[in-house]
């Protein structure tokens, strides 16, 4: 069910330059999936849109999620100036969240770059875990590839509990120099189905290589939003096949998405 | 303590509205608010056959609002009728359909399919988007076509007519008047205000559409302004709307002479709005022993 509901700051640190890593204390996670956000709203008037936040973690029994953003305006701005204590506005959960269940067999690609690295941890976390309980999920290798721009290779260390991690950077410093395409063909990495979330350039060669190999992908979008549950219809991606909503081609990234079948959608 | 409000001879049990095109057809909204408790949904507006929008981005943050340019997107007349109209009768609630077009002709088949259903209390016609080249603001920019437009469409609807203006006009009252001798019901407005953000670090327009309708608290004293002036010209009622965030904001424009009032872009900030400000002007009539709401309506 999606609410707007008050939550409390329980930690807040900048893991990387601009990059700020928050847990926050509230009932939604006991709903929350990975790959759906939340969208925080600021306290400055100014700055009314709620901000899109991708969910980092969940700890349901601890009724406290972990969201890692980057600071890319006012909002966000506002956000990384919060402290341990402080009441945040947010609505959620939002959006459809990685479809767990398609990770049945095989060897699996979790690939992040960028600020889209954080919403694969909790994928990661889940899929692992799954490994060990659930009979239908036959995951044989979790591969995660992870890009960044440079060495502040942030989450890396919380990825390596649950899978062998390769690591692409822009300028070298760590691991392929490149992106995660780099990175897989670097090291001679082969899987059987992708899931992944990073900037639009990255996410077209992912779409690109699985059609290639033939294997299976789902990718997590991001597109400007006003409202964040499907009324404004500003967030649409192209799709292949008429949506549900408007019976055009305009799929809601909010709504229908934010994970896509790599198919279904038009990203060139 | 009274709350109703009769426009056009269509009863309402408040004068809270949603704006079309921020609500849906109240699906999405209606997981926050008991959709029960409004005056009317004012659904997205819905043309002929479907309409795919503009290309993202579609939606930017401005100072204290946003900038719009989503192109109507709209599953057309038959999906609508189909899946939306039934959702809406299930509600204790007025229903008016907000209807686009880029000719005349896809008004009217649009108004002459909505005549059919008489869950629908009222029509909206909309010529004030900025935000499609063909139709829409075309025929809401010059008093001669507003005139033509809303004389045509009153020979074919069934139910009572509203024409929703553009603010980015020169004169309003002009606007109104036309509407007002051509038959128009009722008025509503202010559609968005055309505006532009412009990214200086990509160097590149926050829209793709470069220009959008700006919406949001930061232009609610250009509305209250319109809608005062537009109800000293003209007899029909007046829909009241433009960044109405709070009960406050909502008495504001029932003062300077809207019948109703929508919630639109505020929606967006906070979606329990619209019930919200229908318990607080509850509140400020019980604050000021206010009897009826229409007592409020161009009290100053």
């Amino acid at each position: 069910m999606k609410e707007k509901r008050s939550a409390v700051v329980l930690s807040q640190e900048e893991i990387a330059p601009a990059v700020y890593d928050m847990w926050i204390e509230t009932s939604l996670a006991e709903q929350a999936k990975p790959g759906q956000f939340l969208c925080i709203y600021p306290k400055d008037k100014s700055t009314l849109l709620p901000r899109p936040i991708s969910i980092c973690e969940v700890r349901g029994d601890k009724r406290a999620l972990r969201i890692v953003y980057r600071v890319a305006g006012a909002g966000t701005a506002e956000l990384s100036e919060y402290k341990k204590g402080e009441s945040i506005e947010l609505l959620g959960t939002l959006g459809n969240g990685f479809p767990l269940e398609k990770a049945a067999t095989g060897k699996i690609f979790l690939m992040g770059g960028g600020i889209g690295v954080p919403p694969i941890l909790e994928l990661a976390k889940q899929i692992a875990a799954a490994r060990k309980t659930d009979q239908n999920i036959i995951v044989r290798d979790i591969i995660i590839v992870l890009g960044y721009r440079d060495e502040k290779t942030f989450l890396k260390e919380d990825f390596e509990k649950y899978g062998r991690v390769y690591i692409a950077t822009e300028d070298g410093s760590v691991g392929t120099r490149g992106n995660v395409m780099d990175a897989i063909r670097d090291n001679g990495l082969a899987a059987d189905m992708i899931f992944a979330c990073g900037p639009m350039p990255m996410l077209r060669a992912v779409k690109a290589y699985a059609a290639d190999q033939k294997i299976k992908a789902y990718i997590s979008l991001e597109e400007h939003m006003a409202c964040g549950v499907g009324a404004c219809l500003g967030c649409v991606v192209k799709t292949k096949e008429v949506d549900h909503h408007s019976h055009v081609h305009n799929a809601r990234i909010c709504t229908d998405g934010p994970v896509f079948d790599a198919e279904e959608v038009e990203i060139v | 303590m009274n709350t109703q409000v009769t426009i056009a001879g269509v009863t309402f049990k408040n004068p809270v509205m949603t704006a079309s095109g921020t609500f849906g057809s109240g699906m999405e909204y209606g997981e926050f608010v008991d959709l029960n408790r409004l005056g009317a949904v004012v659904t997205k507006g819905v043309a002929n056959v479907p309409w795919e929008g503009n290309p993202t981005p579609r939606v930017a943050e401005v100072y204290g609002g946003m900038l719009n340019a989503i192109g109507l997107q709209n599953p057309g007349i038959d999906v609508f009728m189909e899946r939306d109209i039934p959702f809406l009768k299930q509600y204790d609630t007025r229903i008016i359909v907000n209807v686009c077009g880029r000719t005349v002709e896809d008004y009217v088949e649009v108004v002459e399919r909505l005549g059919e259903e008489t869950a629908v209390s009222m029509l909206e016609i909309n010529v004030s988007c900025p935000n499609v080249k063909e139709g829409a603001i075309a025929f809401g920019q010059k008093a001669d076509a507003l005139y033509g437009i809303t004389e045509e469409i009153k020979k074919h609807a069934r139910q009572p007519v509203i024409m929703k203006l553009s603010p980015n006009v020169t004169d309003i009252t002009e606007m109104a008047r036309a509407a007002e001798a051509a038959g128009a019901d009722a008025l509503s407005l202010i559609n968005t205000i055309t505006g532009m953000k412009i990214d200086i670090h990509k160097r590149r327009f926050a829209l793709a559409n470069k220009t959008g309708g700006m919406s949001g608290p930061a232009i609610k004293p250009i509305a209250v302004r319109m809608v005062y002036q537009a109800a000293h010209a003209v007899k029909i009622p007046i829909i009241g709307m433009g960044g109405i965030a709070t009960a406050e904001d909502a008495v504001e424009f029932l003062l300077a002479g809207a019948s109703a009032v929508s919630i639109g872009a505020m929606n967006f900030v906070n979606p329990y709005t619209t019930v919200e400000v229908v318990e607080g002007i509850e509140a400020y009539m019980r604050q000021y022993g206010v009897e009826n709401v229409t007592d409020l309506i161009g009290a100053v």
